[in-house]
C-alpha cells in the first residue's frame, strides 16, 4: 500500500525533504533556545554581568530568526509536498478510473469513487502534511530535549526517562483500546445518518402511513446507541488529559525537590534548572503529539486502503496487441455467447446465444425485466467481455477491435443517460467534436429534438445543468440519441430509448431512421411493442436465452411471449404520452 | 511550545467523528455566510446545553479554574523556590530542608487538586457533548418528520443531510474544545496577567507590547490566509462538481470514448485546487512558526530589560522573581494565541448552529383537523358506535362544537372535489377549477402530459398541501376538518418513486401494518405477485434491504410497495404509475392481484399504460391542471378528442 502511494510523491519530493530538514533545523533551535536563556540567567543576571546579557540576548535573538526561518520553510515546503501530492493522487485515480471498463465502474459504484477522489484525498493530504511536519519533529524534539537534559544533569534527566515510559505506556493503551471503541461506533454513526437519509427522500411514505412517531422511535433508538457507545471511547480519550497533567506535575516536584538539593550541593545551578523545567513540557507534549499523530494515521489508512484500490484495480478490458481500426460493416454475429457479471456466478446472465444479424437490419427487442436484453447489446460494443463464446461485428471479433474505433462504430444509446453541464451544442459534439451546427441540427431533426430545442429561448446554446435538470425526461433522451446520431455509426443500438417519448413522437423517429439511415444496423430494446414491430426482426429475451426471433407476424403466430405481450398492449399505442408525473 | 499546542488543538478532534456522512462529500457552501445576531445565537446554543447540563456547566467552570489556579501557583512557586528558599539553603552551614519539603507538599496538594479537577472536567464534557449531541438529533429529527413536504420540496437533500452531519459535527466542535478552551484561556490570561502586574509593572508593559505585535501578525497572517482558504473552497467545490458529474456519467464517457476531453476538464481544476489549497496551508503552516518565535522574541526582551533592571537594582527585582516572571512570559503567549483561534472557530461553528436552529425554528405542517377516525360497531341498526378493539368497520367521529354532540360517519371512501384550485405558490395556478366525484369502490384513472398535474390531484388528497380555493369531501367531510393523520391513515398510496427502507423485506412490508402477522404479510406478497422473486432472494423474507433497495430492481421494488399498501388495507387507494416499471407480461399477473385489492375501494389511479387505465370507472384527461375530457375508455374513444389522439397516437 505504502509503495502504491509512495509513487506519487513525484513532482514534490524535494518537499517532501526539504520540510523534515526545516523541522528539524526548527527543533534544534528550539532546543538552543532554553540554553541560552538558562546561560541569561546564570552567567548574566547572577554575575550580574551586563554584557553577557545583551551577547547572549542577541544570540538569542538570531536563533529565534533562524528558527523562523526554519518554520517558515518547513510550514512553506510542507504545504507543497502535501497539497502537490493530493493532486497527484486525485490524477492518478482519474486516470485510472478513465480506463476502468463497466465492469470495474459496477464494482466501485460512482459514490464510491466520488468519495474515494474526494473526501479519501483531503484525508490522506491532511495525514501527509502531518506526517511530513510532525512525525520526525516530534521525535528529534523529543530525542534532543532528552539528551540536553542528560547533557545538564543525568541524575535529574532519568526521572524524564521514567516519566516517558510510564507515559508511553499508558498513551499507547488508552489510543489502542479507544480506537476499538471508535471502530465500532464509526459503523453505527454512518448507519444513523443513512436513516436520516432515507427519512428525507422517503418522506412522503412516511407521512402518508403516518409512521412519523414510528421513524421517531427508531431513530431515537439508533442516536440513544450512539451516545452510549461513543461515551465509552470518549470515556478513554478522557484519561488523557489528566494522565499528561498528573506526569508533568510529578516531574516538576521531582526535579523542584531534588534540583534544589543538588543546587545547594553545588552541582547544579539555578538557570539549569529552569532549562530542565522547560525540557520537561517539551518533552512530554511532544510525547502526546506521537500519540496523536498514531491515532490520526490509523484513522487514514482506512482513506489509503481504499485510494488504492482504485489505483491497483485491473481494468478488465484492454485494448488487443495489433488491433484492428475498421470495422468493415454493421453485421453482427453472436456464436455461441454466454456471459455473466461475476466470475463465479452460478447462473449466465445470458446463455449460449447464437444470432445472426446483417448490415443494415433493424432489430427489435422486447422481454420482461430482468431477461438480459441490456446485457446483450451491452457486448456488442465491448462494454463487458463476453464468458464464453464468440462476438463479430463486421466479421471480426470484437476483442481484436480498437476499443475507441469499435465504439466509435457502435453507438449505444444508454438506459441511464446522462447530459452534462454545458450548452446543447457542447453536448452534442460528445459525438463528434468538429461536428457543425448544420450537421447538429441535422441530427436532432432525425431525433425529433430540433422541435422542442428552437422554442427555447437560446436554442442551441441553451445551457443544460448539471444532470440534465432543466429538460424533461423524453426531451433528454431525444438528444442523447442525437449526440449518438453525430458518431454516423455502422451500428446503432438504442436501449430503450424512447420510453418517455410519446408513441407519435416515437413514430416519427423510427421513420427518420428508416429513411435516413439506412445503411446503419438498429438496434432497438423496447417495451412497447410499436417501437419494434416494424423492424426487419424481433427478438424475444426470456431469462438470458432467446426464446424467439423472427418477423412481427411469424412471432405472432408462433411465439407464445410475444402474443402475449401484443394482447396486454393491444390496440395501437397502449401509452400515453411521456413517462412519470410531477 | 506553542506550536506543539496548536497542532494539538488541531488534532485533537481527532477520533471525534468523521465529517461526512453516507450521502457523500457536499461541496463547499460558498463563502462564510453573515451571521445576523452571532452574539444572540451563541447564547441560544448555550442555553441549549445548559438546559439539560446545567450542574455539569457549574462543575466543568469550576474545574477550568481550579486546574488554571493550580497550574498558576506551580509557576509561581519557582519564584520562591529560588528566593525563599535556594539562596537561603546556600547560605547556612548546615542546609536544613524542612521548610523545603513543607512547600513542595503543599504544591503537590495543590497539583493534586488540578489533576483532579481535570479529569472531573473531561469526564463530564463527555456527558454534556455526547449528549447534547444526541438531543440536538432528536430534537432535529422529530422536528423534520412534522415539517411540510413543501419543505422537502424547497430544501436540497444534501443540505438537510449536512446539518445532521456537518454541521451537528462543528456544534460538537465547539461545545467540547472551542468553549471549555476558551474559557481556559480566558481565565490563564486574567490570572497570569495579575500575577506579572503582582511582581513587576515595567516587565508586563513590556510583554504586552510583544503581545499586541504578535496579535498583529496573527492577524496579518489570518487575514490572507482566510483570503485564501476562500479560493481553495471554491476551486474544491469546482473540482467536486466536475467530479460528481463525470462519475455519474463515467459510463457515457466510455461510450463515446471522451476520456481525453474530460481528463483534461480535469486537471485544469485538480491543478488550480493544488495552487489555492497550497497557498491557504502555507499561510496557515506559517501562522505558528511565526507565533512562536515572536514568543521567543517576547521572552529576550523581558530577560534583556529584566536582567537590566535586577542589576542595577532600579525596581527591586530579585532573580527569583526574574525567573518566573519569565516563565509567566511563556504561559501568557501561548493563551493569547489560542483566544483568538478559538474565537474563529467559534464563529465558524455558530454557522452551523445557524442552520440547525433554523431547521428547528421551521413552521411545522399545520393541523387544525379535529374529526378523528376510529373502530366502530354497529349498534343495533343502523347505529355506529365506537369500539376499542379492531373491527374492520371504521367511522369518522365528528364533534360539533355548536351543539355539544358527536356523530359518527361510516368511513366508505367517498371522495368529492369541488372547484378546487390549487397552486405551489399562490402566483402560479397549477390546477384550475377541478370537479371530481368519486364514488365507493369506483376506480379513477388520471392520464395526461408530463406536467398537467395528476400526481398534484393525489397529493391534495391525503393534503400533502393545502388547496388555495374549492374544497375536498371526504365522505362528506371537508378534508381539512380531518385529523391529517387519521386521513392519511385512510389513505393507502403507492408513489411514483417506490422508497423502500434499511431492514429486512418483511419489515418493509409490514411497514404498511406494523402489527401484521407474517402470514398476513405474506398474503400481502402474494395479493402482488411478489412472494416469488421474494422466495429466490438469499434469505427470503429476512433479506436486508440497504440503500433504498438497491440490491432489488425496480420492479421489484414496486412490487413490494404494491405489497406493502396491500397489507395496510385502506379504503381509499392511491397508485401512482405503481406498475411504471413492471414490464406489461409480468403487470398482467400483478393486475389480477391489484385487481382484487382495488376491489371494493375507491382507487385512484395515474398510469401512462393503457392497460392500467382501460378498465376504470371514469377516466380523467389532464392538460395544463385542467380536466379537458372525462368519461369511460368507450365514451373517450367515441369522443375522438385528446384521449383518442393519445391512445392511437394518431391525430384526429
Amino acid at each position: 500500500m505504502l509503495k502504491t502511494l509512495g509513487t506519487h510523491i513525484r513532482g514534490v519530493v524535494k518537499e517532501s525533504v526539504l520540510t523534515p530538514v526545516c523541522m528539524i533545523g526548527e527543533v534544534i533551535m528550539e532546543m538552543v533556545i532554553p540554553m541560552l536563556m538558562a546561560s541569561i540567567i546564570n552567567d548574566g543576571v547572577e554575575k550580574g554581568n551586563l554584557r553577557h546579557i545583551y551577547l547572549v540576548g542577541s544570540l538569542m535573538v538570531l536563533a529565534a530568526l533562524v528558527g523562523l526561518a526554519f518554520g517558515v520553510g518547513g510550514g512553506v515546503f510542507g504545504a507543497r509536498a502535501s497539497t502537490g501530492f493530493a493532486r497527484n493522487l486525485r490524477r492518478a485515480m482519474y486516470e485510472r478510473i478513465q480506463t476502468f471498463g463497466f465492469a470495474n465502474i459496477d464494482r466501485f459504484s460512482t459514490a464510491g469513487l466520488v468519495t474515494r477522489l474526494t473526501t479519501d484525498v483531503t484525508n490522506i493530504q491532511n495525514a501527509y502534511q502531518m506526517l511530513l511536519r510532525m512525525c520526525m519533529r516530534s521525535p528529534v524534539s523529543l530525542i534532543c530535549a532528552m539528551v540536553m537534559s542528560f547533557w545538564i544533569s543525568p541524575r535529574l534527566a532519568s526521572i524524564y526517562l521514567v516519566a516517558v515510559i510510564l507515559l508511553g505506556i499508558v498513551l499507547g493503551l488508552i489510543v489502542t483500546r479507544a480506537m476499538k471503541y471508535f471502530g465500532q461506533a464509526f459503523p453505527k454513526y454512518d448507519a444513523l445518518n443513512e436513516s436520516v437519509q432515507e427519512n428525507v427522500s422517503a418522506i412522503r411514505v412516511v407521512k402518508a402511513y403516518v409512521r412519523e412517531d414510528y421513524e421517531n422511535e427508531k431513530f431515537r433508538k439508533a442516536s440513544g446507541g450512539i451516545y452510549r457507545i461513543f461515551c465509552k471511547a470518549e470515556g478513554i480519550v478522557a484519561w488523557n488529559g489528566p494522565v499528561m497533567n498528573l506526569t508533568v506535575y510529578s516531574c516538576i516536584i521531582l526535579i523542584s525537590w531534588i534540583g534544589a538539593k543538588l543546587i545547594v550541593g553545588g552541582s547544579l545551578q539555578t538557570g539549569d534548572l529552569m532549562a530542565l523545567l522547560t525540557y520537561c513540557m517539551t518533552i512530554l507534549m511532544n510525547l502526546m503529539m506521537l500519540s496523536m499523530i498514531f491515532v490520526m494515521m490509523t484513522m487514514s489508512a482506512a482513506s489509503a486502503r481504499r485510494i488504492c484500490e482504485v489505483l491497483t484495480e485491473e481494468p478488465d478490458l484492454c485494448n488487443p496487441q495489433e488491433p484492428v481500426t475498421e470495422v468493415a460493416d454493421g453485421s453482427i454475429r453472436f456464436e455461441h455467447v454466454s456471459f455473466s457479471y461475476k466470475k463465479d456466478a452460478d447462473t449466465p446472465v445470458l446463455k449460449d446465444i447464437d444470432l445472426e444479424i446483417r448490415s443494415g437490419e433493424t432489430i427489435g427487442i422486447i422481454g420482461g425485466t430482468g431477461s438480459a436484453k441490456s446485457s446483450l447489446v451491452n457486448l456488442i460494443s465491448r462494454l463487458y467481455d463476453v464468458t464464453q463464446g464468440r462476438l463479430l461485428v463486421g466479421g471480426v471479433d470484437v476483442r481484436d477491435y480498437d476499443m475507441e474505433t469499435l465504439r466509435n462504430q457502435v453507438a449505444v444509446v444508454l438506459q441511464n443517460n446522462v447530459l452534462f453541464s454545458g450548452t446543447i451544442l457542447d453536448n452534442l459534439r460528445w459525438g463528434d467534436l468538429d461536428a457543425t451546427e448544420e450537421e447538429c441540427a441535422h441530427a436532432c431533426r432525425l431525433a425529433c429534438a430540433d422541435e422542442f430545442i428552437c422554442k427555447m429561448p437560446e436554442g442551441y446554446n441553451t445551457y443544460i445543468e448539471q444532470g440534465g435538470t432543466n429538460v424533461s425526461g423524453g426531451q433528454k433522451q431525444r438528444l442523447c440519441i442525437a449526440r449518438a446520431l453525430l458518431k454516423k455509426p455502422r451500428i446503432l443500438i438504442l436501449d430503450d430509448s424512447t420510453s418517455a417519448v410519446d408513441t407519435a413522437t416515437d413514430a416519427r423517429i423510427r421513420q427518420a431512421f428508416a429513411q435516413e439511415i439506412p445503411g446503419t444496423t438498429k438496434l432497438i430494446i423496447a417495451q412497447r411493442i410499436s417501437s419494434v414491430e416494424h423492424a426487419d426482426r424481433i427478438i424475444v429475451m426470456h431469462e438470458g436465452e432467446i426464446d424467439g426471433f423472427g418477423t412481427h407476424e411469424e412471432l405472432l403466430a408462433s411465439n407464445e411471449i410475444y402474443r402475449d405481450v401484443y394482447e396486454s398492449q393491444t390496440g395501437g399505442g397502449g401509452d400515453f404520452d411521456e413517462k412519470g408525473g410531477m | 511550545m506553542a506550536e506543539e499546542n496548536r497542532t494539538m488543538q488541531s488534532t485533537n478532534r481527532g477520533p471525534g467523528q468523521r465529517g461526512h456522512g453516507p450521502g457523500g462529500p457536499r461541496g463547499p457552501r460558498g463563502p462564510r455566510p453573515k451571521i445576523e445576531h452571532p452574539g444572540r445565537l451563541l447564547k441560544r446554543v448555550l442555553g441549549y446545553t445548559f438546559k439539560d447540563y446545567a450542574i455539569h456547566w457549574i462543575v466543568v467552570v469550576i474545574c477550568i479554574v481550579t486546574t488554571v489556579l493550580a497550574s498558576l501557583q506551580g509557576t509561581l512557586f519557582m519564584r520562591t523556590l529560588i528566593d525563599e528558599y535556594i539562596a537561603p539553603l546556600l547560605l547556612q552551614q548546615e542546609p536544613d530542608f524542612g521548610p523545603l519539603a513543607g512547600a513542595i507538599g503543599r504544591v503537590a496538594c495543590f497539583y493534586g487538586l488540578g489533576v483532579l479537577a481535570s479529569f472531573v472536567q473531561s469526564r463530564l464534557m463527555i456527558y454534556v457533548t455526547q449528549g447534547t449531541q444526541r438531543n440536538l438529533r432528536n430534537d432535529l429529527f422529530e422536528k423534520m418528520e412534522e415539517l411540510p413536504i413543501r419543505y422537502f420540496d424547497t430544501h436540497a437533500h444534501g443540505d438537510i443531510m449536512s446539518i445532521y452531519t456537518n454541521d451537528i459535527d462543528t456544534m460538537r466542535q465547539m461545545i467540547s474544545q472551542s468553549i471549555p478552551q476558551l474559557l481556559n484561556s480566558v481565565i490563564s490570561v486574567v490570572s497570569t496577567l495579575a500575577a506579572m502586574l503582582a511582581l513587576d509593572i515595567p516587565l508586563t508593559l513590556v510583554t504586552l507590547l510583544m503581545v499586541a505585535v504578535m496579535m498583529l501578525a496573527a492577524k496579518k497572517v489570518g487575514s490572507l490566509s482566510s483570503r485564501f482558504f476562500l479560493s481553495q473552497q471554491r476551486d474544491l467545490g469546482a473540482l467536486n462538481g466536475c467530479i460528481e458529474e463525470t462519475m455519474t456519467g463515467q459510463k457515457v464517457v466510455k461510450v463515446f470514448c471522451h476520456e481525453e476531453e474530460s481528463l483534461k476538464q480535469f486537471n485544469e481544476l485538480n491543478d488550480r485546487l493544488c495552487d489555492s489549497a497550497y497557498r491557504a496551508n502555507k499561510f496557515g503552516n506559517v501562522m505558528g512558526p511565526v507565533n512562536a518565535q515572536l514568543g521567543n522574541l517576547s521572552y529576550v526582551v523581558c530577560a534583556v530589560t529584566g536582567g537590566m533592571l535586577a542589576i542595577t537594582g532600579i525596581s527591586g527585582l530579585s532573580l527569583g522573581d526574574l525567573a518566573a516572571f519569565l516563565t509567566l512570559n511563556k504561559s501568557f503567549s501561548m493563551p493569547i494565541n489560542q483566544i483568538t483561534m478559538q474565537f474563529n472557530s467559534i464563529i465558524m461553528a455558530l454557522a452551523g448552529a445557524d442552520r440547525i436552529f433554523r431547521l428547528m425554528d421551521e413552521a411545522p405542517e399545520a393541523d387544525d383537523g379535529y374529526v378523528e377516525l376510529v373502530n366502530a360497531q354497529r349498534n343495533g341498526a343502523a347505529e355506529l358506535v365506537e369500539s376499542d378493539g379492531r373491527t374492520g368497520l371504521w367511522a369518522w367521529k365528528h364533534y360539533h362544537k355548536d351543539s355539544d354532540t358527536v356523530t359518527y360517519t361510516e368511513l366508505k371512501g367517498d371522495v368529492v372535489f369541488d372547484h378546487v384550485d390549487f397552486g405551489y405558490t399562490d402566483e402560479k395556478m397549477i390546477l384550475h377549477d377541478i370537479e371530481l366525484f368519486a364514488q365507493p369502490g369506483q376506480k379513477i384513472a388520471f392520464v395526461g402530459s408530463t406536467g398537467a398535474g395528476k400526481t398534484t390531484i393525489t397529493n391534495l388528497i391525503n393534503r400533502f398541501y393545502s388547496i388555495q380555493d374549492g374544497k375536498i369531501r371526504y365522505d362528506g367531510i371537508n378534508i381539512n376538518k380531518i385529523k391529517k393523520d387519521d386521513l392519511r391513515r385512510s389513505l393507502g398510496i403507492v408513489l411514483q418513486d417506490t422508497h423502500l427502507f434499511t431492514g429486512t423485506v418483511m419489515e418493509n412490508i409490514r411497514y404498511g401494518k406494523l402489527d401484521a402477522t407474517e402470514e398476513e404479510v405474506m398474503a400481502a406478497a402474494r395479493l402482488a405477485n411478489a412472494d416469488g422473486f421474494i422466495r429466490r432472494l438469499p434469505e427470503g423474507y429476512n433479506t436486508m434491504l440497504h440503500g433504498d433497495g438497491a440490491n432489488l430492481s425496480q420492479g421489484q421494488r414496486q412490487l413490494l410497495a404494491i405489497a406493502r399498501a396491500a397489507i395496510a388495507d385502506p379504503p381509499v387507494l392511491i397508485l401512482d404509475e405503481a406498475t411504471s416499471s413492471i414490464d406489461t407480461r409480468t403487470e398482467r399477473i400483478v393486475q389480477d392481484g391489484m385487481d382484487k385489492l382495488m376491489k371494493g375501494r375507491t382507487t385512484f389511479v395515474i398510469a401512462h399504460r393503457l392497460s392500467t387505465v382501460r378498465n376504470s370507472d371514469c377516466i380523467m384527461v389532464l392538460e395544463q391542471g385542467r380536466i379537458i375530457e372525462r368519461g369511460t375508455h368507450e365514451q373517450l374513444l367515441e369522443e375522438k378528442g385528446k384521449y383518442y389522439q393519445l391512445y392511437t397516437g394518431l391525430k384526429a
